[in-house]
């Protein structure tokens, strides 16, 4: 019987279709597994990487204990050399500064480089809807832009296309010769994207660190667009979430050491832009954006989720997400990481299902330079989302579990609740009907059968006499020690 | 503030205290070992005897609360820890053949009940070859496995409880055996307790992916820390056209001795 992986990712399943054909769920699995494979070879060779990810995670604990402070230097460093810096509490928020920016320098066209900030914004509906067309440049983004998909992954937005896809949906929407020939690909993007970063009137960035010590952004990128987007319009605006801080420029390679090697296994990226603030003659504005972020440091036990540089590490080492891919989270972040940040951002009651979606593993936390302990974090979510008002909380399930730790908090209701039980399961072995959990192991599972001489503390007793273990300490065995 | 700024935790990172000779373990049985594999209890109990162990058995012991836990329900799992503690409260040392309630017991009740009772008791659980080696310092078994064989390690055993080298070191020492290495060794089988039922496709679908690796290992035998992702791997491996013919059984049964007693052990 072939089982489709999708069967089961009930925290989004309409979305996760296209997983269903053969070759959709195996380029994600090949091209995830790939990218896992050379961050872990390019980590392995950095002896001091495990101190590295200790100290990284440090420095964010400070700055997140220290937001106030920071990110009021960082206004104050950054303002002093002519940039606007904005205040956003929450994504609307956030468009209303934008909008009013536009509208002030009657922006009619947009270049954006890769800004997740901007997504939770829905950025691009909001323009389109004042009639500002907002262009894509990350080519990632521009690929999924032109598709009208969402992106399947933080970093690299469209995993899931092929060099085929990527030719088909050229020759579809921009009228090109259909090819497959990465470099001919590339070319055409380039053509399409250089009249565009020339027209447009304005340039959106997102921010990778902001530094509060010399009050700068930085941002990183491999191809060259993100800084055509900053400096070729006339006005510059940068988004940054409040996490983004970091206490000092000293602490910059660090960061930039452990981003370029867990994102995309490279030493550095391409390109570092530092942006200091405007050029001569350009407006600069920063805008800084909470939605959502104080409700994740308001919680001890999830604050660190904070430290997030943003990297995607932790979806290609997810084998859940390798199958089911980014759409099947529902939001912009998927993957482990968006597992415990979508549910803190646009509410457990909404996304309460997302930390299910995890057997637990714990790769995620081996491979996050940042040190967050995601699966942990996962299990306390859980605790949330049957806690708190959400789609997975439900009165049967809870009385369930509440029966369950009745009988299994005293012995004799244990000893008498598994002896029903396996009278129950010798009914269910010949009868035809099986119960929901059972059949769902059954599919595809075989089930190994009850043991004949019934649980173990029944022969305890015999062991015990046959070992003599109460009486003097018995000698080895077979075993030498 | 300032308690963000303290050292953050690392459960998993430990020293282990040595095991003086004679003092007396208590075996932990989680509920599904005790059900569904009681042959590895007893394996358990024969193999600490074996090498000197003294082993108790609390009788009044019935599970860790891991599967509450796991599901979110932590009020509920916590009843089932407190009578878990109260069980194992007299003994310095409680062994489990399990690495994944081990780590239930010595890494999550510090969620659970954080600087409470409940780790107080928990920090003292340990899985079986782990106990072996680095506290017994035990380095080979005296017993012949002349089959090729494969060793999965359970993620919360390998990455909860850093329990990596132990149970391959004891495999190793085994008389005959010729070790294959796992392909992909340190990938998820994708049992994940609930998660096994809960999402049944994703499930499957990384089981079989670790089915082909232990087929491509081209092991006789497949050999597991933890026999909860070898009932999943099992299941999975007696549907699979290469995989059927492998067979199973837990590390400590076959440093016991005992790994042909089971029913499913080996084709039908």
């Amino acid at each position: 019987m072939k089982i489709s992986p999708l069967e089961g990712a009930a925290f989004h399943t309409a979305e996760t279709k296209w997983l269903a054909e053969p070759r959709g769920p195996k380029a994600l699995e090949v091209a995830t597994k790939r990218s896992a494979k050379t961050r872990d070879e390019i980590a392995a060779r950095i002896l001091q990487w495990e101190s590295w990810r200790e100290q990284a995670s440090r420095i964010k604990a400070y700055a997140i204990a220290h937001l106030d402070e920071l990110l009021s230097q960082f206004e104050e460093n950054i303002t002093a050399r002519g940039a606007t810096v904005l205040w956003a509490e929450n994504a609307r928020q956030a468009n209303e500064h934008l909008l009013t920016i536009a509208k002030k320098h009657n922006v009619r066209m947009v270049v954006k480089s890769k800004s997740m900030v901007s997504e939770e914004m829905e950025l691009n509906h909001v323009l389109e809807a004042q009639g500002i067309q907002a262009v894509e440049t990350d080519l990632g983004e521009f690929l999924v832009q032109l598709a009208g998909q969402r992106p399947t992954h933080i970093v690299t937005p469209a995993l899931h296309l092929s060099a085929e896809d990527v030719g088909r949906l050229f020759a579809e929407k921009l009228g090109e010769p259909f090819t497959r020939q990465h470099e001919q690909l590339t070319a055409i993007a380039r053509r399409h994207l250089r009249r565009r970063f020339l027209e447009a009137g304005m340039g959106i960035s997102g921010t990778n660190f902001a530094i509060a010590d010399v009050g700068a952004i930085c941002v990183v990128e491999n191809e060259g667009n993100a800084g055509l987007s900053m400096a070729t319009p006339p006005v510059h605006v940068a988004l940054m979430g409040i996490e983004k801080i970091i206490p000092s420029i000293v602490h910059l390679p660090l960061f930039l050491q452990l981003l370029g090697r867990s994102g995309t296994g490279q030493k550095l990226t391409a390109y570092t832009h530092l942006i200091y603030g405007p050029s001569p003659g350009q407006r600069f504005y920063v805008i800084i954006v909470d939605n959502g972020r104080t409700r994740i440091l308001s919680d001890p036990r999830l604050r660190s989720a904070l430290h997030c540089i943003r990297c995607g590490a932790c979806l290609n080492a997810c084998p859940v997400y390798r199958r089911v891919g980014g759409w099947a989270y529902g939001w912009i972040y998927p993957g482990p990481i968006g597992a415990v940040i979508t549910p803190m951002l646009v509410g457990i009651d909404k996304a309460g299902k997302l930390p299910f979606a995890s057997s637990l593993c714990g790769a995620c936390y081996e491979v996050c330079p940042v040190k967050i302990d995601i699966p942990h974090k996962l299990v306390y979510l859980r605790h949330l989302a049957t806690t708190h008002r959400s789609p997975v909380r439900s009165r049967l399930e809870k009385l369930v579990w509440w029966g369950w730790s009745l009988t299994m908090g005293r012995k004799w209701r244990y000893v008498l609740a598994t002896g029903l039980a396996r009278l129950g399961m010798r009914w269910v072995s010949w009868s035809p009907w099986k119960p929901k959990l059972l059949r769902a192991w059954l599919r595809a599972r075989d089930l190994p059968p009850l043991p004949p001489q019934g649980p173990f503390r029944k022969s305890w007793k015999k062991l015990e006499k046959e070992l003599q273990i109460s009486g003097q300490p018995p000698t080895a065995q077979s075993h030498k020690a | 503030m300032n308690s963000s700024l303290q050292k953050p935790t690392d459960f998993r990172e430990m020293s282990y205290p040595p095991y003086r000779r004679g003092e007396p373990v208590a075996l932990f049985v989680p509920c599904y070992i005790d059900q569904f594999y009681p042959r590895l209890a007893e394996a358990t109990v024969r193999l600490l005897s074996g090498f000197g162990v003294p082993v108790r058995f609390p009788a009044e012991q019935t599970c860790c609360g891991q599967p509450a836990f796991n599901s979110g329900y932590w009020n509920e799992a916590r009843r089932v820890a407190s009578h878990f503690a109260r069980c194992f409260a007299p003994f310095q040392w409680i062994i489990c053949p399990s690495g994944s309630c081990a780590a239930m017991c010595r890494v999550f009740y510090e969620l659970l009940d954080p600087g409470g009772k409940l780790p107080e008791v928990g920090r003292r659980v340990f899985e079986v070859c782990e106990f072996l080696v680095n506290c017994l310092g035990i380095r080979e078994v005296n017993v012949s496995f002349p089959y090729r064989v494969t060793l999965h390690i359970g993620c919360h055993t390998r990455r909860e409880l850093g329990v990596i080298d132990p149970p391959r070191i004891l495999v190793e020492s085994l008389r005959d055996v010729r070790f294959c290495p796992l392909p992909d060794a340190e990938e998820c089988c994708g049992f994940g307790g609930t998660f096994s039922v809960k999402m049944p496709g994703i499930s499957v679908a990384m089981g079989q992916a670790k089915a082909e690796c232990i087929v491509a290992s081209q092991a006789e035998w497949l050999l597991t820390t933890d026999i909860s992702c070898l009932m999943h791997l099992e299941g999975i491996l007696r549907r699979h056209p290469q995989g059927k013919e492998i067979r199973v059984a837990h590390v400590v049964e076959v440093l016991a001795g005992m790994h042909d007693g089971r029913p499913l052990a080996g084709p039908k």
